[in-house]
């Protein structure tokens, strides 16, 4: 039978999609449900002197208006978890709806639950919010300054974590012959996913159950936290999350709003449903990046990289997100070397509460920042000692034999050939001529630029005991479960929870291809906390390296048992007996078989098993890996600056990754594409910007520059294999791999375009505006 | 909602004939989903900027988030379930599926159904006009690269071809 791991299989979510019959959120329709709408502060600090609700609950159609008054008592606050060690985190907390003071525009102040959406909306106009404003502040090193504005009196300071890791970077820059120093600001990013957040909620007294539809990467975490919130035991508490159009991280997240919905549909007794419009998106899910770094490179004048030192601050908003405090140091500080070998390195960071909407993930997160400062610090030390950075790159990228590698962190990076993914994105463009274009073209006043990003990122983050030393509070294992029905037809139940990404398909290309059935015979379940035990979910690049792992070794028990089965129909010991495409048969012996589907209807038949043997063929496994993958690779931008208005085109993307080996090349070649066109949107286009009271001027997108179609090129792809050994398939993630590679690798390039203009750097987002000006002011200073 | 308040509605939608009484201000997008239950049709922005509500109105391609629902009175719309359905997809629906011009699904039946208004207007479009053509959609998960495949694709086959050989095809 022929393999189906490593084809382009089309995908099996597609079929109803694509005819307008996806099930999202926002799509569950419920007898005589409500609709709930949210009052969010318009002030970004302010303490709420009085709410009357009068007037709103007084409209027919109005079921009922909440206040936090109304909930204090009755529901908990929002917790993060995720407490990095050492780091002197400070669990402020986060109530569901304000009770005296709001800290961000879009901070929940009353909630409406009507008949129908367009009176609840209404009923919002007729809520009167009596404030008095305070002052804001929105910039994190500003919130640490004397005198700025308090937002928690447990955070003096506004100081929500300090964290330090690293070795002793002393000596090595004290001895160094070059160091280079530049500060870094990754403005703050919405994550946009095109699906809306949304819940839908359900409760049944005669079972004394309550559901909820939610849009969520990690429907048994959301269970977990809104059964503390709620005081509901989680085995009365039931999260679905069916079609999830997107989440890049926001979806994460355990969010006020859900946990009201959740709220009103048992305390009204009636399903409530909640969607989030985009200017609601905008300002209160969940933000990405804002940090400023200050990034010292130390290295040898011929081309030595040597260590690296950052400080970083990091913008928490104003509380701490479910996973926002493991953002910006777990995820960040451990891997601001990069690929290079490197015998030093520190990183400090210090998180901060700011009157914003708070930060979690955002596709890569914490990665992409560490990634955007190494690739462009490498860059600069290139320039300092007059090197190409492609030399520099060659000189100091780890080799093959090196693995597996320690880095100054204590990260032990799996396997790698850094050189051998360098090599080949070079045989896609002609780098020599390029240069030599470059030049004649800038003798005709057009600048032209190119630059690398030869990454390395971490993901299927695990074991669990490791999760547990990085104040992650919970595991990070996945589990499976392979049930075989008596036919032969197979459905698995994994604890990923897929919302995009295809697995679908590439669980069903795994699975059938190890059972030898055909992909028809198996179905994939996800995302259902009464189906599935339990799981940790999708984010971080681990659904196919711990997910599929999980999935993988479920099967081979499925396989063992059914061996024995096998070997007692045919007389033979289980040791003798082999499974090849689906078909079990003494070894050498091959018209003597039984197929897996005869093995599976005496499974439960039970009518003669071997001694010891159980009836059914089900298996699970709670998979938890042996440590962190590292996928890496080259990413080569091509870009042209338009001299008279600044502006950027790529003008060519050369992408080349290595996942390990390539479950499904079509997906794959998806996925990279689409990282990749996130962290252009970064380097080019995308920026939150908050005015100085705290308004966020860019709340829509007619504000915020979202990536269209025709401000890229074609993008090429192609592909190493390095397998890791960290799990049963070798995969390594390929998730985030575009949008940590491909930030850097723009912004090298229009730093390149821009030599001849002695710019050394300019933050992103490179809009027309900043380039053209940094590059008039440099005429005219001339 | 008083039925004062509300106005009737005729609308061939996706090919049969509905009246149903609507507040003035309903808009269409939320008509379709929440009065006819066809949910296919979604709602990403409230600026008319992402396109993920974009349906056929009397054959032309409209974000039906910006039009009220009596504006569409007495007028043809289709949505994505109308386009096609299993066993009878049309051909950018198929295209969609074959050239993986998907990956959430969220922003793809305002894709599909923009990409059915551009090829109306211009039925062998190059790689760089569909991609102006689809300046009106925002998708977050491909890249915009496979949608670009999947347009150029549906753009052949519709022009009757074996396969694809549209000028976009071929780059």
């Amino acid at each position: 039978m022929s393999k189906l791991v490593g084809t382009p299989v089309k995908r099996r979510e597609d079929a109803r999609l694509i005819t307008g019959h996806g099930n999202f959120t926002d799509d569950v329709r419920l007898p005589g449900q409500a609709y709930a709408e949210i009052l969010r502060s318009p002030h970004a600090h302010a303490r709420i002197l009085s709410i009357d609700t009068t007037a709103a609950q007084a409209m027919p159609g109005v079921v009922k208006v909440y206040t936090g008054q109304d909930l204090a008592g009755r529901v908990g606050t929002v917790p993060t978890a995720w407490i990095p060690p050492a780091s002197d985190l400070k669990q402020v907390p986060h109530a569901v709806l304000a009770v005296e003071t709001v800290r961000y525009v879009g901070d929940g102040v009353a909630m409406v639950v009507a008949d129908d959406p367009y009176i609840a909306r209404d009923a919002l106009d007729r809520i009167v919010v009596e404030y008095q404003t305070l002052p804001a502040v929105t910039d994190q090193r500003e919130a640490m300054a004397e005198g700025a504005p308090q937002l928690h009196a447990d955070a003096p300071g506004n100081v929500a974590l300090h964290w330090t890791v690293g070795n002793d970077t002393d000596e090595v820059f004290a001895q160094a012959e070059v160091v280079v120093r530049q500060e870094f600001r990754q403005q703050r990013l919405i994550p946009n996913p095109m699906e809306p957040r949304a819940a839908t909620a359900q409760y049944l007294s005669a079972t004394d159950e309550l559901t909820v539809w939610l849009t969520t990467q990690n429907p048994h975490i959301h269970r977990l936290l809104l059964s503390g919130i709620l005081g509901i035991p989680e085995h009365r508490l039931r999260v679905i999350a069916v079609d999830v159009g997107g989440g890049f991280g926001s979806k994460i997240a355990c969010y006020p709003d859900e946990v009201l919905v959740a709220y009103a549909a048992r305390d009204l007794n009636r399903p409530v449903k909640w969607t989030e419009d985009r200017r609601e998106h905008f300002m209160a899910t969940t933000h990405g990046r804002d940090h400023y770094e200050e990034v010292e490179l130390a290295g040898s004048r011929d081309g030595v990289l040597q260590g690296i030192r950052v400080k970083s601050y990091a913008n928490m908003g104003a509380y701490l997100s479910t996973a926002g405090p493991g953002v910006p140091t777990i995820l960040f500080g451990l891997i601001v070397n990069g690929a290079y070998r490197m015998p030093v390195a520190s990183s400090e960071v210090f998180g901060v509460f700011t009157n914003t909407t708070p930060t979690d993930a955002y596709r890569g997160a914490g990665r992409p920042e560490a990634t955007y400062i190494i690739e462009r610090m490498v860059d600069l030390f290139a320039q300092t000692i007059g090197q190409d950075p492609l030399e520099v790159r060659r000189r100091n990228l780890l080799r093959a034999d090196e693995f597996p590698y320690t880095n100054p962190f204590g990260l032990a990076y799996d396997s790698g050939n850094y050189h051998a993914a360098l090599d080949q994105a070079l045989t896609m463009v002609d780098y020599p001529a390029f240069r030599q274009e470059q030049a004649a073209l800038r003798a005709q006043g057009q600048y032209v630029g190119i630059g690398f990003s030869t990454y390395v990122e971490m993901c299927g983050l695990g074991p669990s005991q490791v999760a547990g030393a990085v104040g992650f509070q919970g595991g990070l294992w996945e589990s499976a479960t392979v049930r075989v029905h008596p036919s032969g037809k197979v459905q698995v139940f994994t604890g990923a929870s897929p919302h995009g990404q295809g697995e679908e398909t590439t669980f069903s290309q795994l699975v059938a291809d190890q059972l030898g059935i055909p992909i028809d015979d198996v179905d994939i379940v996800h995302g259902d906390t009464a189906r599935v035990a339990m799981g940790w979910g999708t984010y971080g690049s681990r659904t196919m390296v711990v997910g599929g792992a999980a999935i993988s070794t479920a099967v081979d028990r499925v396989i063992e048992k059914a061996r024995r089965i096998a070997a007692h129909m045919l007389e033979v010991s289980p040791e003798d007996v082999v499974f090849e495409d689906g078909v079990f048969h003494p070894e050498g012996v091959l018209d003597r078989q039984a197929t897996f589907a005869e093995v599976t209807i005496q499974a439960y038949l039970a009518w003669n098993l071997p001694q010891g043997v159980e009836p059914s063929l089900e298996a699970s496994a709670y998979y938890d890996p042996t440590n962190f993958t590292y996928p890496f690779g080259t990413h080569i931008a091509q870009v042209s600056v338009d001299a008279d208005t600044g502006e950027v085109r790529v003008t060519k993307y050369v992408a080349v990754d290595d996942c390990g080996p390539v479950v499904n090349p079509m997906i794959v070649e998806g996925q990279v594409h689409g990282g990749i066109v996130q962290g252009i949107g970064q380097a080019l286009y995308e920026g939150a910007v908050y005015d100085d009271d705290g308004q966020l001027v860019t709340g829509s997108f007619m504000d915020y520059t979202m990536p269209r179609a025709r401000f890229f090129p074609q993008i090429e792809t192609a592909h190493t294999v390095t397998p890791s050994p960290h799990n049963p398939i070798g995969v390594k993630g390929v998730g985030e791999t575009g949008t940590i590679a491909s930030t850097p690798a723009v912004v090298n390039a229009v730093m390149d375009a821009l030599s001849g203009f002695g710019i050394q750097h300019l933050d992103m987002p490179l809009t027309p505006e900043k380039v053209w000006r940094a590059m008039q002011q440099v005429q005219d200073e001339q | 909602m008083n039925n004062q308040d509300t106005v009737q509605v005729t609308m061939t939608v996706n090919g049969r004939t509905r009246v149903e009484q609507v507040e003035p201000r309903l808009l269409l997008a939320h008509f379709l989903r929440d009065h006819l239950g066809l949910t296919g049709t979604h709602i990403g922005c409230d600026t008319s900027q992402c396109g993920a509500c974009t349906v056929l109105l009397d054959g032309q391609a409209v974000k039906s988030c910006t039009v009220l629902a009596v504006q569409a009175d007495h007028q043809a719309v289709t949505t994505v379930e109308g386009l096609g359905q299993r066993g009878g997809l049309h051909p950018v629906q198929q295209a969609f599926w074959d050239k993986h011009g998907l990956q959430c699904g969220f922003c793809t039946p305002g894709v599909m159904m923009t990409a059915v208004g551009l090829l109306q207007q211009n039925p062998t479009p190059t790689s760089e006009e569909i991609r102006e053509g689809l300046d009106g959609v925002i998708c977050r998960c491909t890249g915009y690269e496979t949608i670009v495949r999947a347009v150029a694709e549906a753009a052949a086959v519709m022009a009757g071809e074996a396969g694809p050989s549209a000028a976009a095809a071929n780059e």
